[in-house]
This record gives C-alpha cells, sequence and structure tokens, in this order.
C-alpha cells in the first residue's frame, strides 16, 4: 500500500471540503473494500478521508412507511436491527448474508452501493424496493444510481448520507452465492408493493439492475408456477470461472421462482 | 501519527504510519505475534481481534482507525497460566494442527458466543465460520471445540 494523509472528520461538511480539497481524494466507510484495492495499489490515493466519526452518517430510523439506514450503518447493525427485521425482514436478512461476521462488523451500506461490485446484494435490494439515495448534494432514485461495473450515478466527491427504503408488503431475496466470498453468482429480489411486483437481479450482468420482464411475467400471477417458461438473455449474462451463461440465465430463473415463493 | 488504544485491557500507544495495518502495528510494534497473517487479502480469519467487542479482520483496518478504541487479541484471554475456556476446549477436542488459523477461530469462536449465546447448534458455528479458513483440521473438531468453549464458558 502507498502512503496517503489520513483525515477523520466529525461533520459531512468537514468531509465534503477534505474531498474537494485532496489532490486525490478517497473516502473510507469500512474499508472491506477500499483497504484489499488499495494493498493491490489498484488504488492509491493522496488521502483517505475516513467517515467513520461522524455521526449523522449512522443509525436506522423508522418513519411511517419509511426505513432510513444511515450510509455508514454496518452490515451486521442492520441485520441486527429490530426495527429493519419488523419492517423489511428481508433487507435485514440480506445484509446478514453479506460476506462473514468480521466483513459485516465494518462495512457499510454507504461502501457498498458507492462500490457498486457486479456481485453485490444490497444494489438488488435499492432497485427492487424503490429506494431513494440520498446525498450531501441531492436524492437519487435506486434505479437510477448503479450506472455499470464500478459505477454509479454519484458525482466526483459527492457523499452518500443515508438510503431511504419504502416499506413493501411483503419481499425477499434469493442468492446462489459463490461459497468461497459469499458473493451473489445470481441474486434476485422480489417485493410486492401497492403498485405490484418489482424485481431486480445481482451478479448477472454488469452490475444489478431492474428485472422488467421479470415484472410483467408476475404482473397478473404473482406465483412461482408464473415463471416457469420465463428465460433470461443468455447473451447479456456474465462467463466466468464460476458460472457460464447458460448457467446464470439458468439461476436467473430458479432464484426468481424462489424468491416469489418466499414472498407468500 | 500517535495512536493511543487500549490492547488487552491496558493501555498502548505507539508511532504508526496512515497505512499501517492494525495486524502490523500489534505483532511488529506491540510484537503481540498471536494474531496471525494468513492471506493479507481479508479471506482467511487468522487475523480476527476484537475491537470494541466485535470481530475485525485486522489485516483489513488501519492501525489509526482503532485508535481510542478497545482491543482484544489472543494474548488477552488467558488469566496467567489458566487458559481462557475456549483456549482450553480447542486443547482437549485436538481443534488444531498446525495451528495457524487457531488464534483467528478462537476470536471467532467468542464472536459467535457474544451474539447467539452459549448453546450453539453444529450448524449455526459452520454458518458463523464462513470467513474462517482452516488448511489442516477439516474443521471437525474447531466445531466441536467452539460448541464445547461456549458451554464451559459458563462454569
Ligand atoms: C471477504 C469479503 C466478502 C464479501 N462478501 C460480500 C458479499 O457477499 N456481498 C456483498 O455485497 N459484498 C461483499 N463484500 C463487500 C463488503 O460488503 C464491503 O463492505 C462493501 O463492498 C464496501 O463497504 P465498505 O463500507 O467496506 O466500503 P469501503 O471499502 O470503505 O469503500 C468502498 C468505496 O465506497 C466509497 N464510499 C464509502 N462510503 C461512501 C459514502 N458514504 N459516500 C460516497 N462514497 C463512499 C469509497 O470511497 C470506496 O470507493 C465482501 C467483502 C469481503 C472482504
Ligand atoms: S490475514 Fe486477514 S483475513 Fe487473512
Ligand atoms: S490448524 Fe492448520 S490451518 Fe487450521
Amino acid at each position: 500500500m502507498y502512503s496517503f494523509s489520513y483525515h477523520r472528520p466529525a461533520s459531512v461538511a468537514e468531509a465534503a471540503d477534505l474531498i474537494a480539497n485532496a489532490a486525490d481524494g478517497k473516502l473510507v466507510a469500512g474499508g472491506q473494500t477500499l483497504l484489499p484495492t488499495m494493498k493491490h495499489r489498484l488504488a492509491s490515493p493522496s488521502d483517505v478521508i475516513d467517515l467513520g466519526a461522524i455521526a449523522e452518517l449512522g443509525g436506522i430510523v423508522v418513519n411511517g412507511n419509511i426505513v432510513t439506514i444511515g450510509a455508514m450503518t454496518s452490515h451486521a447493525e442492520v441485520a441486527a436491527s429490530g426495527e429493519v427485521q419488523e419492517a423489511i425482514p428481508a433487507l435485514a436478512a440480506l445484509a446478514g448474508n453479506i460476506g462473514d461476521p468480521a466483513v459485516r462488523n465494518r462495512g457499510t451500506i454507504g461502501g457498498s452501493i458507492a462500490n457498486n461490485d457486479p456481485a453485490a446484494d444490497y444494489p438488488a435490494a435499492l432497485i427492487a424496493l424503490g429506494a431513494t439515495v440520498r446525498t450531501n448534494r441531492r436524492e437519487i432514485a435506486g434505479e437510477d444510481f448503479f450506472a455499470g461495473m464500478f459505477e454509479t450515478a454519484l458525482e466526483e466527491d459527492e457523499i452518500i448520507v443515508a438510503v431511504d427504503f419504502p416499506r413493501p408488503e411483503a419481499a425477499a431475496y434469493m442468492k446462489f452465492e459463490n461459497p468461497a466470498s459469499r458473493y451473489a453468482i445470481v441474486g434476485v429480489f422480489i417485493a410486492r408493493t401497492a403498485d405490484g411486483a418489482r424485481a431486480a437481479f445481482t451478479g448477472a450482468t454488469d452490475c444489478a439492475h431492474r428485472a422488467h420482464r421479470l415484472e410483467e411475467a408476475l404482473a397478473n400471477d404473482f406465483s412461482p408456477a408464473a415463471l416457469a417458461d420465463f428465460q433470461a438473455p443468455v447473451d447479456r449474462m456474465n462467463a466466468d470461472i464460476h458460472a457460464s451463461a447458460e448457467y446464470r440465465a439458468h439461476l436467473v430463473r430458479v432464484m426468481a421462482q424462489r424468491a416469489v415463493a418466499a414472498c407468500a | 501519527m500517535k495512536i493511543d488504544l487500549t490492547v488487552n485491557g491496558r493501555a498502548a500507544s505507539g508511532e504508526v504510519e496512515a497505512r499501517t495495518l492494525l495486524v502490523d502495528f500489534l505483532r511488529e510494534q506491540l510484537r503481540l505475534t498471536g494474531t496471525h497473517v494468513g492471506c493479507d487479502t481479508s479471506q482467511c480469519g487468522a487475523c480476527v481481534v476484537m475491537v470494541d467487542g466485535k470481530s475485525v479482520k485486522s489485516c483489513t483496518m488501519l492501525a489509526i482507525m482503532a485508535a481510542g478504541c478497545d482491543v482484544t487479541t489472543i494474548e488477552g484471554l488467558a488469566n496467567g497460566a489458566e487458559l481462557h475456556p475456549m483456549q482450553q476446549a480447542f486443547m482437549d477436542n485436538h481443534g488444531l494442527q498446525c495451528g495457524f488459523c487457531t488464534p483467528g477461530m478462537v476470536m471467532s469462536g467468542l464472536d459467535i458466543v457474544n451474539r447467539h449465546g452459549r448453546d450453539l447448534d453444529a450448524a449455526t458455528v459452520r454458518r458463523e465460520l464462513n470467513g474462517n479458513i482452516c488448511r489442516c483440521t477439516g474443521y471437525q473438531n474447531i466445531v466441536k471445540s467452539i460448541r464445547e468453549g461456549a458451554r464451559a464458558m459458563g462454569d
């Protein structure tokens, strides 16, 4: 790891100033992605701005039908939160299945979505649940946030403050996980909402996306049987050492059917 | 940069570079070499320590991030010559062969007890150990050790 200057601001405003004035600054949240990347010298920021001491980035608040999760909330905190378990149990379960316990103690929702790994879990939840990402500058719909492999709608130096999740009628996330890393080979998040079925997948392509065709197939019949003939487009699927494109396409249907069944 | 923290119940401090990893600070400056580096890529769990009561991979945390924190390493568990019940259970159950993964296994075992209590089924232990890799034992006796160590912690 190359050397850098370390900063530990106490407010979002101070963090924004620090990153704006750094030659090549990087925010660090849990460090579970950034530090390995820096060790590999794939990133070599001049300044690292640690968000860990900023109280306004933490915490989980339920206000009516909206569950707000601060950017610095760890996966372990989301998994163990009584509020999240009650309002959106599928989200608590998703957080509790990211990586391993030590990774969950440090890794955060803000870091996970800012990083937008093609196989990350949270992005599928934000899209399917119709969440809103709040930054220090604006609000961005979950659906518009994830732009491509490791790319998001965030502008340079923009800081995620929190994510607002509307409470669904029912929701479930099913992932076929890589047994070593626990990242999703394919994951499908299904939500039943007042406006109908919403679906998103992760792990299958460049990053998580809304699954409009799954939603159409579920529009009149919200049941696993309605997906019996569903075909994900093989030519758009990732193929790697872990799974072929054909296998991933197959997994999209199977995970979607299981998620729909789990919504019952 | 100077950091002050608590390690195994005692005040500790040291000069670190911003890039110094917590595990390197513990091993090289404090000479607490019980915490191991197996992979250095956040996968194996040999480096697990407790920071403010929570398990973390100390190869994936900067020492400076632990400033002001309360850190417990494998060296902080025994009471003089008397092993912690979790350590004793690993000894009694042949829970290690080469021993390289063991410090991380013991710390993760304690973290499992913190979150799931002392009456653990094997499936829970196996699931919760998914960030700890052992190249020797085949895990059977590690699972047995953690279950027995957890029970013994109430005695
Ligand atoms: C062994 C292992 C297994 C894992 N398994 C999984 C898995 O199964 N599923 C999964 O989804 N993930 C997995 N992860 C990734 C994990 O969830 C990370 O915690 C996450 O991707 C990054 O979160 P972080 O808080 O550690 O972010 P960091 O590493 O600190 O930061 C990541 C990026 O986000 C930026 N960033 C952080 N916070 C903000 C913010 N508030 N605003 C703007 N930008 C910000 C940083 O600048 C950096 O570019 C795994 C990681 C490891 C090490
Ligand atoms: S050395 Fe830290 S996880 Fe392997
Ligand atoms: S006992 Fe050798 S790695 Fe676990």
